[in-house]
C-alpha cells in the first residue's frame, strides 16, 4: 500500500479518536464540560496523539531499517563471483535494485504477470525487452544469481510493506482504543498533553544531537580507516605536503595548518578592530535613524556568496597588493598570497563581528551607561571603562565564533591563497588550506579506497577538532568573565 | 582663600544652591514639566514626591544635564548653580555632573571591583595625584557611605557581588568620590528592603553635612523622614513647594492634601 495512503488511514485513525475522546469525556461529565478536569478539547487531542505519534513513529523508523535489513538478506545471495573485475558489491546491489524496480514497472504496465514472471530466467529473451520497455537497461549480460537476488528483493519489499501496513494500523487502533479507555471526567488530559510537548522538545534536540553524533562517526570511521593505510607519526610530523595518486606521497599536515592558521590570523587581525569599532559606533554613536540604514547595509556584506568574495580577491585585491606592495618591496611576485586571501576574508567576517558585537553591546543595560555618565564620564570613556568590559565575554565569543568561520572558509581560499602547500612567514607568497585540499583531494573521479583521498577525512577531522577546542575556549573564557563579573 | 570660602559657608548656610525658573521640559511633542520654578537651599535635604509619571525624576534629570543623553528630549527656562547658568553653551555637560552627582533608583555599580567602582569618578576627572590619595579618596569615599567596615577586607571583589543595599551604598560611594556639590538621588531606597532603606536614610541625613541633596521619592514618609523641605509635583506642574513640616501638616493646595492624605496618586 502506497505510504501516503497509510499516512491518511493512521491520521483518520486518529481524527476519530480526536471525535470519540471529546465525546467520550463529554458524555462522562453528564454533558457539563465545567464538570471536565481539563478544557475538553485537551480529551479529544490526547486521543489524536496516542493514535497517531506511535504509528507514525514506527512508520519512520520501519522505513529506516527496512532497506538495509533486505539488502543484507538479498546480498549474502550474490557470490563474489557475480562481482564484475574492478566493481564492487555496493554497484552490483544497485543494479539488483534497478532490477526489481523493473520488474514492479513491468507487472504494473501489464506486461507480464507474477507467475511467468517466476519462471523466467536469466538468459531470456523475453526478458531483456520487458525490462528495456519498463525503462530499465541492462549493462553486462545478467547473471542468474543477480536476477534472483531481483526476484527476492522484490518479494522482500512486498512482504515487508504488507507486514508495515498491518503494524502501522494496528499501532494506531490500539493506540486510540487504550487512550480512549482512559477517558473520563477526572483523567488530566492537560497533563498528559503537557508530557507530550516536552516529549515532543525533547526528541527535536535529539535530532540535532544525534546529527552531530552521526557526522562524527563516520568521520572517525574514514580516518581511522586513513591511519591503517597511511602512519599517524608522518601525517603529523612530517612538514611536506605533496600527494601522488601513483603512491609514494607525502601527507604532512602541517603546511596546510600552517596556511589556515596564517590566513585566519591576517583575516582576523583585519576583521576584529574594524568590526568592533562599527559596533562601537552603531550602538553608542550613531543616531537611530542612520542606524536602522547603517546595521542591514554592514550586513548586506554578510549576504554575498563567499565565490563573489572569491572573485574580488582573484581579479581585484590580488594584482593591486601584487603591484603595489609585495613587488615594489621585493616580497614576492604571486597574486595568489596569504595576504590577499586573508584581506578578503576579514572583510567578508566583518559584518559577523559587527553584527553580534552590535547586539551584545546593546544588551549592556542602561543603568550602567547612565551610573557612568552622572559621574561625568565621556562617552568613550563609558565605552572602553565600562560598556566594554561588561560585554566582553559576548565580545569573545563572537570574535571566536567569527575565528571558526575563517578556518573553515574554503571559495576564498581557493581563489585568493592559491594551491601551493608551503611553510612560509612571508605574507605574500601563496600558501594553502586543510579546506582547500580536501576539495582538491575529493574532486575528480577517485574512489575512496587510497590514502591520497581518505586523507580528506582526516583533514577534515583535525578541522573539525579544531573548531571545536575554539569553542570550547570561548566557553571558558566566557565563564571565567562571567565569574569575575556578575 | 580656603578659610574665606568656609567661613562665607557657614554664614550662608541656608543661600539657594540651585535656582531654576520657568523650566519647561518636552519629550517630542509631550510637554512634560510645565513652568517650574525651584530654588534649592545648600546643605538640606529636598524631597520631590508626586504620583508616577508627574515629571519628578524628569526635573530632577535637568538639574545634571542627564536628559541630555536623550535625544529626543528639550529642556527650555533657566537653571542656575551658585548664579551659573549649567545650561549655558560655554558649560561643559561632562564637568558638570563631576559636580552634581546622581544615584539611581536601582543599584547600578560597574562591572569592576569595589575599590575600581569608587575610583572611576576621581580618575577619569585626574582628582588625585598618586596611588595613595586614590587610596584615601576611596576610603573616605567609602566611610561617607557607612559601607567602609564591610568592604575593607575585599576591595578587589566584584561591586556586583554585594548585596542590593550594599550595592545602593556603592553607588554612592561613587557618586561622593568625585567631592560634589550636589547629590541627585532617583529613588534610591525603591529596589531595597526596610533594613537597607534605613540605612541609606541614615546616610543621607549625614551627607546633608557636606552637600545638598535631592532625593525624589514615592514614599511619603520618608520624604519626612529625610527631608527639610518639600516640594509637590501634579502631572508636570509644582504644586507646592516648602518647609517638609508645613507641607505635611497644613498644605496650602488642596491637591497636596489630596496627595498626602492618600486621595489622589
Amino acid at each position: 500500500m502506497n505510504i501516503a495512503v497509510l499516512v491518511l488511514i493512521v491520521l483518520a485513525i486518529s481524527a476519530a479518536g480526536y471525535v470519540l475522546g471529546r465525546h467520550r469525556a463529554l458524555s462522562g461529565a453528564q454533558g457539563d464540560r465545567r464538570n471536565l478536569h481539563s478544557l475538553i478539547g485537551y480529551y479529544g487531542q490526547t486521543v489524536f496523539l496516542f493514535a497517531s505519534v506511535p504509528a507514525l513513529f514506527l512508520l519512520a523508523v520501519w522505513l529506516f531499517l527496512q532497506p538495509m535489513l533486505i539488502e543484507a538478506r538479498v546480498g549474502a545471495m550474490i557470490q563474489p563471483s557475480d562481482i564484475p573485475e574492478g566493481g564492487s558489491a555496493t554497484l552490483v546491489m544497485s543494479d539488483v535494485r534497478r532490477l526489481a524496480e523493473g520488474l514492479d514497472a513491468a507487472i504494473a504496465s501489464g506486461a507480464v504477470t507474477e507467475e511467468a514472471l517466476a519462471g523466467l530466467q536469466a538468459g531470456d529473451a523475453e526478458l531483456g525487452s520487458l525490462l528495456s520497455d519498463a525503462g530499465v537497461a541492462l549493462g553486462a549480460e545478467l547473471r542468474p544469481n543477480v536476477l534472483e537476488a531481483a526476484k527476492a528483493y522484490r518479494s522482500d519489499s512486498h512482504g515487508a510493506r504488507l507486514a508495515l501496513t498491518a503494524a502501522v494500523i494496528a499501532v494506531s487502533l490500539v493506540g486510540a482504543l487504550l487512550s480512549l479507555l482512559r477517558v473520563s471526567p477526572e483523567y488530566r488530559a492537560r497533563n498528559v498533553f503537557e508530557r507530550f510537548v516536552l516529549a515532543a522538545l525533547i526528541a527535536s534536540s535529539l535530532v540535532a544531537v544525534l546529527t552531530t553524533a552521526g557526522i562524527i562517526a563516520s568521520l572517525l570511521f574514514e580516518s581511522i580507516h586513513f591511519f591503517q593505510l597511511y602512519p599517524a607519526k608522518d601525517f603529523f610530523l612530517s612538514l611536506t605536503w605533496n600527494p601522488q595518486f601513483r603512491g609514494g606521497s607525502d601527507l604532512g599536515i602541517w603546511p596546510l595548518l600552517w596556511g589556515t592558521l596564517y590566513v585566519s590570523f591576517v583575516a582576523l587581525i583585519f576583521a576584529v578592530p574594524v568590526g568592533l569599532l562599527i559596533a562601537i559606533y552603531l550602538s553608542e554613536y550613531a543616531s537611530k535613524r542612520l542606524r536602522t540604514f547603517a546595521k542591514p547595509a554592514i550586513e548586506i556584506l554578510a549576504g554575498i556568496p563567499t565565490i563573489v568574495y572569491g572573485l574580488f580577491a582573484l581579479i581585484t585585491v590580488g594584482p593591486l597588493l601584487r603591484d603595489y606592495f609585495a613587488q615594489p618591496l621585493g616580497l614576492g611576485t604571486s597574486s595568489a598570497s596569504v595576504m590577499t586571501a586573508g584581506l578578503v576574508m576579514g572583510i567578508m567576517l566583518i559584518p559577523f563581528v559587527s553584527s553580534l558585537s552590535d547586539d551584545i553591546i546593546n544588551a549592556v543595560p542602561q543603568s550602567l551607561r547612565d551610573g557612568s555618565f552622572a559621574i561625568g564620564a565621556t562617552q568613550s570613556e563609558t565605552v572602553r571603562q565600562v560598556i566594554l568590559p561588561a560585554a566582553l565575554p559576548g565580545i569573545v565569543g563572537a570574535i571566536l565564533l567569527a575565528a571558526s568561520r575563517a578556518i573553515g572558509e574554503t571559495m576564498i581560499v581557493v581563489m585568493g591563497a592559491g594551491a601551493a602547500a608551503k611553510l612560509d612567514l612571508n605574507p605574500f607568497q601563496a600558501m594553502t588550506t586543510i579546506t582547500v585540499k580536501i576539495v582538491s583531494q575529493l574532486t575528480g573521479d577517485t574512489e575512496f579506497a587510497s590514502p591520497e583521498t581518505l586523507v580528506a577525512f582526516a583533514l577534515g577531522m583535525m578541522l573539525f577538532l579544531f573548531t571545536l577546542v575554539l569553542n570550547v575556549l570561548a566557553l571558558v573564557v566566557v565563564r571565567k568573565y562571567r565569574e569575575q563579573y556578575e | 582663600m580656603e578659610d574665606m570660602r568656609l567661613a562665607d559657608r557657614t554664614a550662608s548656610a541656608r543661600e539657594n544652591k540651585i535656582t531654576a525658573r520657568g523650566v519647561q521640559v518636552y519629550y517630542g511633542t509631550n510637554h512634560a514639566i510645565k513652568d517650574v520654578d525651584v530654588d534649592i537651599a545648600d546643605r538640606t535635604v529636598t524631597a520631590f514626591i508626586g504620583p508616577s509619571g508627574c515629571g519628578k525624576s524628569t526635573f530632577l534629570r535637568c538639574l545634571n544635564r542627564m536628559n541630555d543623553t536623550i535625544p529626543i528630549c528639550r529642556v527650555e527656562g533657566r537653571i542656575e548653580i551658585d548664579g551659573e547658568d549649567i545650561y549655558d553653551k560655554r558649560v561643559d555637560p561632562v564637568q558638570l555632573r563631576a559636580r552634581v552627582g546622581m544615584v539611581f533608583q536601582k543599584p547600578n555599580p560597574f562591572p569592576k571591583s569595589i575599590y575600581d567602582n569608587v575610583a572611576y569618578g576621581p580618575r577619569i576627572h585626574g582628582l588625585t595625584r598618586n596611588r595613595a590619595e586614590l587610596d584615601e579618596v576611596v576610603e573616605k569615599s567609602l566611610r561617607r557611605a557607612a559601607l567602609w567596615n564591610e568592604v575593607k577586607d575585599r576591595l578587589t571583589s566584584p561591586g556586583t557581588g554585594l548585596s542590593g543595599g550594599q550595592q545602593q551604598r556603592l553607588c554612592i560611594a561613587r557618586a561622593v568620590a568625585t567631592s560634589p556639590e550636589v547629590l541627585l538621588m532617583d529613588e534610591p531606597c525603591s529596589a531595597l528592603d526596610p533594613i537597607a532603606t534605613a540605612q541609606v536614610e541614615e546616610l543621607i541625613d549625614e551627607l546633608r553635612e557636606n552637600f545638598s541633596v535631592v532625593i525624589v521619592t514615592h514614599s511619603m514618609q520618608q520624604a519626612a523622614r529625610v527631608s527639610q523641605r518639600t516640594a509637590f509635583f501634579h502631572l508636570g506642574n509644582l504644586v507646592e513647594f516648602g518647609e517638609t513640616g508645613q507641607i505635611f501638616t497644613n498644605p496650602r493646595d488642596p491637591r497636596t492634601e489630596a496627595y498626602i492624605t492618600g486621595r489622589i496618586g
